[in-house]
């Protein structure tokens, strides 16, 4: 026991020296967590340079903000398994086929818009429990599962459609999706921002979004300081096909049509989005505002480059590129929370 | 006897040792693991090897497979020639000494014939593999040493047995390319048997004695005295770090080995055991089966600290898994705080609301989560008392978190860093507070000081001594005799899954745990640790 009292008093020292120390870890903290923000004002300050009439025009930023929200709202349904500790590759499956059944059930067959809606979202629920069953039941791994149901869902898309472009869809869904405006900027960019908020709130405000941490990051302590792991990806599943549901409503409105196929070109900028979100604003875990800050860093770069009359192959070239950057990235700069889905 | 005994004295003087250590030294950090050890193997002799944790067995081991090098002096001598030392990676093998370890080193989705030739595909590439010729080969082989195992078997679906049986083989196939050279080579075999059962044994034990007819050479290393005796033709006890003695197996008790594994020491000062004969039962473990346990019943006084110990594989750390639902128990019931369940049916949410908490062994795989903040682990279970109107509140949380590790005194006491950075012995004061601050009725620990530091070690035994105190109970399964020493009331001994003795009061000493653990394969009373009510 005197040996304790001993080093009891040692601890004045550690205090001592702590302010120092923590300050400079803050700051490298901070540099770290606001870089990409800084990169889109780089970008933006060099396009603004080189074409100033074209990209600082009002026009190309409400353009550039309003244009993305699905991408965004795409993002944070993926991050919520994500940070659970599962793949979902069915996110922009699940975003074609919602949008393709409001159209066709509203534009074809005369359903009251609510109700296109209703069945639209419960395609998202719906995707999210079969993966869940087959990840949970029979213990495969969430990528080989999602894989296997985007395709499944993407086969009943071109079936549903007929493989044609439904356009038709009602005109209020259009209107409070893309023509009212707010300061400038489409509605939906609102929309994008009021789920970010909610997101950040859940992940980091509330008890089930910090358990969702841990089962993420430690089955097994999860499992032993009592919480349902097995629950926990089940609702996550399910939520993400819920969001990603609500994307594929606001791509209908976006496009007043759905057409099969060009919806599944999210996937790949949703997890590049997603995994460069991850090394910005709380470095080291899939959050909401870094993932909205990666989307317009993203989508900042494309459009500089299009509007300087490179081809539309620079998007491959950008999100793939920064999707196997930002994970290197992360990897390699911080090492400081590596992303492990073994 | 007498002229056989003879025989094997002229062997011996004619012929080099197979195998032949001297001034095997090895120093870690300060602190000396291995001294001066000398051992020779001769030609054809099982040769046990014994010591208790800590005695520079493994030491040995890791040195000879090349994985330690040795202090400089060293000399290893092979049939009577100088071999290279420390042994170059890779050249244990090329020198003729093969290695069976306890976890055997299977691939269990591979077939028989696969897993017995993966250390030839692995060292020399051929375009063209006759699997009929390998299969025949292998045939042959078992055939030799009596084994029948399908050599188109998956590994995963052999049984125990086999499994050890086939890696013993293996080895002993692996040196075999070099036996027509004149090196009948050394097959070292760590710690084989604990998970076996008693017939299991025996048919190692058959397998082991068709090798050394062929002329190898066998290092057994056990805890277990009664398998030493049994197998082996001499044996050296290895304690501090140093050869305590060569004993000839024929010619020898029981006792000798017992004591010369212990050694004769000087006792160290032991506390005052509390008495708590008075305070009320409070849990009642009855008849709990799991993989190795076997109808376990345990009473556990309030406040009373309760250690489970026992060697390898014995089931002793099973227990504190089945208690905590963290491994489904095949039967029994326990029963907390007047509550009866069957053991089968608590899972960890059911043992937490009954106010148990388990703190697992493996520290940052079971544990707590290396890359998230110490704040992040260590209020993880009390994260509901911090919410606000507005959600959590984090900075009533993070001051928690700096309280909690003030008092454990964990260093550096920065809440936010990751959990990964701190010493062993920290991450552990940390885990621990995660659960003493839910004031848990019943906690079970095990292995609670492994890689910890013996400052940080002392803070441990503090905290947990100052919870009993308060009502805590205390189940602590462990291998580290001293630490039980210093912290139970009780000790209870396991051997092949029951409870084979009880220590209590002054029978609590780090020596007379080792020696019953020691003694306990052939022990065959059961101890009902149970007890009635004052």
């Amino acid at each position: 026991m005197t040996e304790t009292k001993r080093v009891g008093e040692a601890s004045s020292l550690t205090g001592q020296d702590r302010p120092t120390r923590e300050r400079r870890f803050d700051w490298i903290r901070f540099a770290e967590a606001y870089a990409l923000l800084a990169g889109i004002i780089v970008l933006g300050a060099l396009f603004g340079f080189l074409r100033p009439e074209s990209f600082l025009s009002w026009a190309n930023v409400t353009t550039i903000l309003g244009s993305q929200a699905v991408l965004v709202v795409l993002t944070l349904a993926l991050i919520i398994p994500l940070t659970a500790g599962d793949y979902d590759l069915s996110v922009a499956s699940v975003l074609t086929l919602s949008g393709m059944l409001l159209a066709v059930l509203n534009a074809q067959h005369g359903w009251p818009l609510w109700a296109a809606i209703a069945v639209a979202l419960a395609s998202g629920v719906i995707t999210g429990i079969v993966n869940a069953a087959f990840i949970l039941f029979f213990r495969i791994p969430s990528l080989i599962v999602t894989l296997g149901t985007s395709s499944f869902i993407n086969g009943v898309v071109l079936w549903v459609s007929g493989s044609m472009t439904v356009s038709g869809v009602s005109e209020g869904l259009v209107d409070w999706v893309v023509v009212r405006r707010l300061f400038g900027i489409p509605l939906e960019f609102y929309y994008a921002i009021a789920l970010c908020f909610a997101l950040w709130y859940f992940f980091e405000y509330t008890t089930p979004g910090r358990r969702l941490l841990f089962v993420g990051r430690g089955r097994e302590v999860a499992r032993l300081s009592g919480i349902k792991v097995d629950r926990a990806r089940l609702y996550s599943l399910i939520v993400s096909g819920f969001f990603s549901a609500c994307a594929g409503i606001l791509y209908a409105g976006t496009i007043g049509a759905a057409d099969p196929l060009s919806g599944l070109t999210f996937l790949l900028p949703a997890f590049a989005a997603a995994f460069l979100g991850a090394t910005s604003i709380s470095p080291g875990r899939f959050n909401p505002w870094g993932s909205l800050v990666a989307v317009y860093f993203l989508v900042t770069g494309i459009t500089g480059l299009t509007i300087l009359g490179i081809q539309t192959f620079v998007q491959n070239l950008f999100y793939g590129g920064g999707l196997v950057l930002a994970v290197a990235l992360s990897q390699l700069v911080r090492n400081r929370e590596a992303q492990d889905f073994s | 006897m007498e002229a056989e005994i003879n025989l094997e004295r002229r062997r011996a003087s004619d012929t080099p040792p197979a195998l032949a250590v001297r001034h095997f030294s090895k120093r870690f950090g300060g602190a000396l693991a291995l001294n001066d050890v000398a051992l020779d193997i001769m030609p054809g002799e099982v040769h046990g090897l014994l010591g208790q944790n800590g005695s520079g067995k493994s030491t040995l081991i890791k040195i000879l497979a090349g994985f330690h090098a040795p202090e400089p002096g060293a000399e290893l001598i092979m049939h009577g020639k100088q071999a290279p030392i420390p042994i170059p990676v890779g050249a244990a093998l090329p020198l003729g000494l093969a290695f069976v370890h306890q976890h055997l080193a299977l691939v269990p989705s591979l077939s028989v014939l696969e897993n017995l030739r993966i250390g030839h595909f692995a060292a020399e590439t051929r375009w063209r593999i006759n699997w009929r010729a390998e299969r025949a080969r292998a045939r042959e082989t078992f055939a030799r040493f009596g084994l029948a195992i399908d050599p188109d078997a998956r590994v995963r679906d052999l049984p125990q047995v086999e499994r050890a049986l086939l890696a013993i083989v293996r080895a002993f196939e692996d040196i075999g390319a070099r036996h027509d050279r004149g090196n009948p080579g050394v097959l070292i075999l760590d710690e084989p048997t604990p998970f076996l059962p008693r017939a299991g044994v025996d048919q190692l034990f058959a397998l082991v004695r068709g090798i050394v007819r062929e002329g190898t050479s066998v290092i057994f290393v056990s805890h277990d005295v009664d398998e030493v005796l049994e197998i082996t033709d001499r044996a050296t006890v290895l304690r501090d770090g140093g050869v305590a003695g060569t004993l000839e197996t024929r010619r020898s008790t029981p006792d000798d080995f017992v004591e010369l594994i212990i050694g004769r020491r000087v006792s160290l000062f032991q506390s005052e055991r509390r008495d708590l004969s008075r305070a009320p039962i409070h849990v009642r473990i009855r008849d709990v089966s799991g993989a190795v346990a076997d109808r376990v019943s345990i009473d556990l006084r309030s406040g009373e600290i309760v250690g489970l110990t026992g060697l390898i594989g014995s089931g002793s750390d099973e227990i504190v898994h089945l208690v905590f639902g963290a491994r489904k128990a095949r039967s029994g019931t326990i029963e907390l705080g007047g509550t009866t369940l069957s053991a089968a049916s608590i899972s960890p949410p059911v043992a937490l609301s009954l106010g148990m908490a388990l703190l697992p062994s493996d520290r940052l795989g079971a544990a707590g989560v290396a890359p998230l903040s110490i704040v992040d682990n260590i209020t993880l279970p009390v994260l509901r008392d911090f919410m606000g109107a507005l959600g959590l509140e984090w900075s009533r949380i993070v001051g928690h978190a700096r309280h909690l590790c003030d008092s454990y005194e964990v260093r550096p006491n920065r809440p936010e860093l990751r959990l990964g950075l701190l010493s062993g012995g920290n991450q552990q004061k940390v885990l621990l507070a995660k659960w003493l601050q839910t004031k848990p009725k019943l906690l079970v620990l095990d292995e609670p000081t492994q890689g910890v530091d013996v400052g940080a070690r002392q803070a441990l035994f503090a905290a947990l001594d100052q919870a009993s105190r308060q009502g805590a109970t205390v189940l602590c399964a462990s291998t580290d005799y001293e630490q039980l020493a210093q912290i139970c009331d009780r000790v209870l001994i396991f051997a092949r899954g029951r409870i084979v003795r009880a220590l209590t009061g002054d029978e609590i000493s780090k020596d007379n745990i080792a020696e019953q653990c020691l003694r306990s394969p052939s022990l065959t009373g059961i101890v009902e640790a149970e007890m009635s009510e004052p």
